[in-house]
């Protein structure tokens, strides 16, 4: 803990993201911690939107169906107009990510509560099983033909081989940036708001405390709002760049 | 567990990361102790989302949304139906219409030359009338006309025989009645 001297300001940002076993203990691989917790409430908030909401299955919906169907509508244009028709065959594994990602982001913004996504274990895993089988899809479908994906017949004959160097180069960054970026943007945001939020209470300390506490309040809010967005256009990148992928490996020409 | 936060510390060390002074233990992120446990839960649910999504959400929102889009599409089909019957009905409404005036039409001249041909007969009949009580006339007025010139003749004649016997004559009938008959026609 780092506490400024005198105003007994406490300040630990990271705190929100320290994993614990829910019934005290070490955190062994099955133990259920909270992440576990609210992973499961991920599943449960989807349960109750995707099962739940839509099962009058109406031909007018109600609003939770519709917005499930929103949902899908949503993700399954995408991968179709991203990864093409041939796509659609993995759009469930693709719409399991958004949703698991856009849950996960948007219940990690309820106060004390743990972001699974803002972990580089979670996101890293989930980049990792994209590229594994995106790469393992492209050699299926073209054969050798994939590597054609690093060859850019577009340009002059004497660059192709460094423009190749530097698409395999790019292409193994891939699963880092699709990662990091998820778990970056989650991480950075809730320990800013962790950071305004220590500042808060100053004005129980110290005279300052009457210009700082309501700026930081504001400060809260309005990267609350920001968080709100990021959220969504996170989980939607990341699907997006999983499409993008699919679409290499099934069109792996340029 | 010491040996494992030590070589988790180890860890964080050389990925340099450099709050890692400032906070103890460093940012729980490169944690790699709770990698296996967030892994582990992760697959699972992924798998409990993707085996809940494939069971029951996708499907039934495919088919509601299918049936939605049937729905529209049979709608309208039918309303496309529906106005072509209404152009249909309209169509035989004027056909209708036109026919009931074409008859109507038929019908005023058809009883425009009834009742012409009727009167035309009873013009024809009262004519015929007309013309026979005329000839009837004219038949009663000839006979009238010829009984006055007997009577005049015979008058006459008469008349003539008084005279003739007046002054002292011989009144011959014959001769009478041609000379008589012979002035009266003058």
């Amino acid at each position: 803990m780092a506490e400024e001297a005198g105003t007994g300001l406490v300040f630990h940002p990271m705190e929100p993201f320290k994993i614990h076993s829910l019934f005290g203990g070490e955190v062994h691989w099955y133990t259920p911690t909270n992440a576990t917790l609210w992973m499961f409430i991920g599943i449960l908030a989807i349960s109750l939107l995707f099962i739940v909401g839509t099962r009058g299955r109406a031909i007018v919906p109600s609003r939770v169906q519709s917005v499930a169907e929103l949902a899908y509508g949503f993700v399954h244009k995408m991968v179709e107009d991203v990864a093409g028709k041939d796509g659609l065959k993995y759009f469930p594994y693709i719409f399991t990510l958004f949703l698991f990602i856009v849950f996960a982001n948007f219940l990690g913004l309820i106060p004390m509560a743990f972001t699974p996504t803002s972990h580089i274990a979670v996101t890293g895993l989930m980049a990792m099983a994209v590229f594994i089988s995106v790469t393992v899809l492209g050699f299926m479908k073209n054969g050798a033909g994939f590597l054609g994906l690093f060859w850019v017949s577009s340009a002059p004959l004497a660059l192709r081989p460094l423009l190749a160097v530097i698409e395999v180069i790019s292409y193994f960054v891939r699963p880092v940036s699709h990662s990091i970026r998820l778990a970056g943007n989650m991480m950075a945001g809730h320990a800013v708001m962790e950071v305004f939020a220590a500042f808060a209470p100053l004005i129980l300390f110290s005279a300052i405390g009457i210009a700082v506490t309501p700026l930081s309040v504001l400060a809260i809010v309005a990267m609350y709002a920001l968080e709100m967005l990021v959220a969504f256009v996170q989980a939607y990148v990341f699907t997006i760049l999983t499409c993008v992928y699919l679409k290499d490996a099934l069109h792996p020409g340029h | 567990m010491a040996n494992e936060t030590h070589a988790v510390d180890a860890a964080a060390a050389v990925a340099g990361h450099a709050a890692e002074a400032a906070e103890k233990g460093g940012m729980p992120q490169l944690d790699f102790s709770t990698f296996p446990n967030q892994i582990f839960w992760l697959t699972v649910t992924l798998v409990v989302i993707y085996w809940l999504l494939t069971r029951i959400a996708l499907p039934r929102i495919a088919s509601v949304l299918a049936d939605r889009q049937g729905t529209i599409s049979g709608d309208l089909a039918a309303a496309e139906e529906y106005k072509l019957k209404a152009k249909d009905a309209e169509a035989a409404y004027a056909k209708a219409l036109s026919d009931a005036r074409a008859q109507a039409q038929k019908i005023i001249a058809e009883t425009r030359s009834e009742i012409q041909k009727e009167l035309d007969a009873a013009t024809a009949k009262a004519d015929a009338e007309i013309a026979e009580r005329l000839a009837q006339s004219e038949e009663s007025i000839a006979e009238i006309r010829a009984g006055a010139l007997e009577a005049v003749q015979s008058v006459a004649a008469e008349t003539a025989a008084e005279i003739v016997v007046a002054l002292g004559g011989k009144a011959d009938k014959a001769a009478l009645s041609t000379a008589v008959d012979a002035r009266v026609k003058g």
